[in-house]
Formats: structure tokens, sequence, C-alpha cells
């Protein structure tokens, strides 16, 4: 299973929870699958999923909006800013689910390895302090993905998905930058 | 008042309600007054370059967006100035304290003391430096104006100078 696979079964029965997916293949893929107004497609700035998902699930806080962020991010981007795990530690957010697909590779770039592959992203993420961490296996099999369950738990979540590395054909995305945005911001704030 | 509360009433004027930072010594009082107003969310950060992201995120939920920093951090942030507020047009102010210029003690500071400007100019993002105190209330409120009905960063620049002076 590679991370097409995972990214069809955490959306495949979501209702109104906001999406933010990291640059490359894993927002094309996204596009291509399940477009939705409730998605933000990144592109350009590796590392900025997580961010951009912390900073709207503080937001939604704010305004007492109980929608949760869901960011699909990958082995590479979080690891090019790490310190990013350690804010969204900090700042406790209840409503923000981290689904980290680990490939070990920068799948957009021709899968070269990453350091994913010698260190075990879960228990980093135990060792900062994180209660809800989830490791499933996917590489066989996607099955145990219950994203029922996950959704259930309080945040911060940390729902890391081992996958084999692979791309899809998936396509370019057909909206503009600000086409993305304003149609993610009318729904987040109708 | 001093120089910092003028910044921090025009913060509030602006209706800044979500504040990212990393620390600099010439923000020290800022930072306590953001931290003590119910207010505004303060999100201390480990980089720069995440506070952008978490900013574009925030603005996104419906809030107001600002930056604290030295402009050292200018250099950790520069492709997300590019590629995340500028290609999807975020608005956000950027409050700096711009360390490097005349007056410095520290020589670390200068090579992006000199940097910062230049850097700025390439990216086509619009700054302006605050010299007096007196100004910098009604500043901020421009420029965060400017910056939301553009759709593009602005950053305000303050120089050494500047934090020793008073209303």
């Amino acid at each position: 299973m590679q991370r097409y696979d995972a990214i069809k079964k955490i959306v495949e029965n979501l209702s109104d929870e906001l999406v933010i997916s990291n640059i490359g293949f894993p927002s094309r893929e996204l596009y291509g699958m399940c477009d939705r107004k409730e998605n933000f497609y990144m592109s350009g700035s590796m590392g900025m999923a997580t961010p951009i998902g912390l900073g709207l699930a503080l937001a939604l806080e704010e305004k007492d909006d109980s929608r949760k962020v869901i960011v699909i991010d990958g082995d590479g981007s979080l690891l090019m800013n790490f310190g990013e795990l350690i804010t969204v530690y900090a700042q406790n957010p209840s409503n923000l689910i981290i689904a980290l697909i680990d490939n070990e590779a920068y799948g957009s770039t021709g899968s070269q390895e990453t350091y994913a592959s010698k260190v075990n992203l879960s228990n980093i993420a135990r060792s900062i302090g994180y209660t809800e961490v989830t490791y499933i296996d996917a590489r066989k099999s996607t099955d145990d993905i219950d994203m029922n369950v996950i959704l259930n738990k309080k945040g911060p979540v940390f729902l890391h998905i081992k996958v084999e590395p692979g791309n899809t054909d998936a396509p370019i995305i057909d909206l503009s930058p600000s086409q993305i945005k304003n149609r993610f911001m009318k729904e987040v704030n109708k | 008042m001093d120089s910092t509360d003028v910044i921090y009433d025009g913060l509030k004027d602006a209706g800044i309600n979500f504040i990212v930072s990393v620390p600099c010594a010439n923000l020290k009082k800022l930072l306590k007054l953001i931290d003590e107003d119910d207010e505004i969310k303060h999100v201390p950060v480990t980089r720069e370059e995440e506070g952008f992201g978490i900013c574009a995120g925030a603005y996104m939920g419906g809030l107001k967006p600002a930056i604290l920093m030295q402009n050292s951090g200018l250099g950790n942030s520069v492709n997300v100035l590019a590629s995340l507020m500028k290609l999807y047009n975020f608005p956000i102010i950027m409050i700096i304290s711009h360390r490097g210029t005349f007056g410095e003690a520290v020589y670390g500071q200068v090579p992006m003391g000199k940097a910062t400007t230049k850097i700025f100019d390439s990216l086509d993002i619009r700054y302006e430096k605050v010299i007096n105190p007196c100004e910098s209330k009604e500043i901020i409120k421009k420029a965060w104006d400017l910056s939301e009905i553009s759709g593009e960063s602005y950053a305000l620049l303050f120089d050494i100078s500047y934090w020793k002076r008073s209303v």
C-alpha cells in the first residue's frame, strides 16, 4: 500500500472536517480522489502543512468552532520543520490531528530516502509528551486505519501511518492558489 | 509612554488578535504586554518560518495575525514568504527589531542587518522603517489595513535607535 491508499482511508468518510494537505503528490492525490471545499491544498513551502493546520486549529478553538483539522503531512516535510512538533504539543490543540503518512521517502522528487527509515517518528512524538499516538503499519493493508476511532480522540493526535513509497499519476491541481484559499476560507468562516 | 507602548497600542488599534513570536531583547516588554492580554492569542514558535505558516492558518480561521521577530528571522523565512504568503496572498504584519544597524554592538547581527532591506526588495515585499515612536501607532494600523486589502505581507522595521526614544 502506498500514500494514495492511506489518504483514501483517511478522507473516505469525512463530513465537515477541514483538511490541510502537504505539497506535491499528497495534495494532487487528495485533489484527484476527493476534491472538497474543506480541503486546503498546499504548494511551494515544504514543511508548512502542520504549522498551517495548527494556526487554523487554534483559530477554531478561539471561536468555539467544534470542527476538527486534519493535516496530511509527510515524513520528509515533518523532518524539515521538526520544531513544529514541539510547538503543537505546547499549544495543545484538542481539535488537531496530524496524519503523518510515512513512506521513508521524499516521494514527490523521486523517492529519495529520508531519515524516517532510521528513526521511529512515533517514539519521538511519545517522548515529546503526545499521549494520543497511533502507529499503523499499512505497508500490506490499510484495513487498520479507522478514522472513526481517531476522530473521537482528544487532540493533538499523532497518527503515524507507514506505507510503501510510490506515487500515482494524480492530476495537477486545476485551481489557482487564491481559488484554493478563498474557497477554503469561505467554508471555514461560513 | 515609551517606544514599546505605542507599538502595543498600534496592534490593538489594528485589531491584531493573533501573534506569533521569536524573542529579541528589544521585544521583551512587548511580548510581556501581549502575554497579559486576553484578547490576543500569543504563540511562541521555535523558528520564524513555522510562525508564518501558523499565521496563515490562523488568518484562514478568521483571525488577524502578526509576527514579532528579529531581522535574523527574515533569513529563516525567505521561502515561506515567497511560496506561501505571496503565492496564496496571505496578509500579515511583521514587527521586526532591526538589529545590525547604526549603534549595533554585537558583530553577529551585522550581516543580516545589512541584508534585510535588500531581501525584502528581492521578494518584492513592502516595508517601512519606523524611526519616531510618535508615529508607530498610526503606522501599524495603516500597515495592517494595507496588508489586508492587498493580501500582501508588510514589514515594519524598528531599528536600534527607535527603542531608545520615547513619545
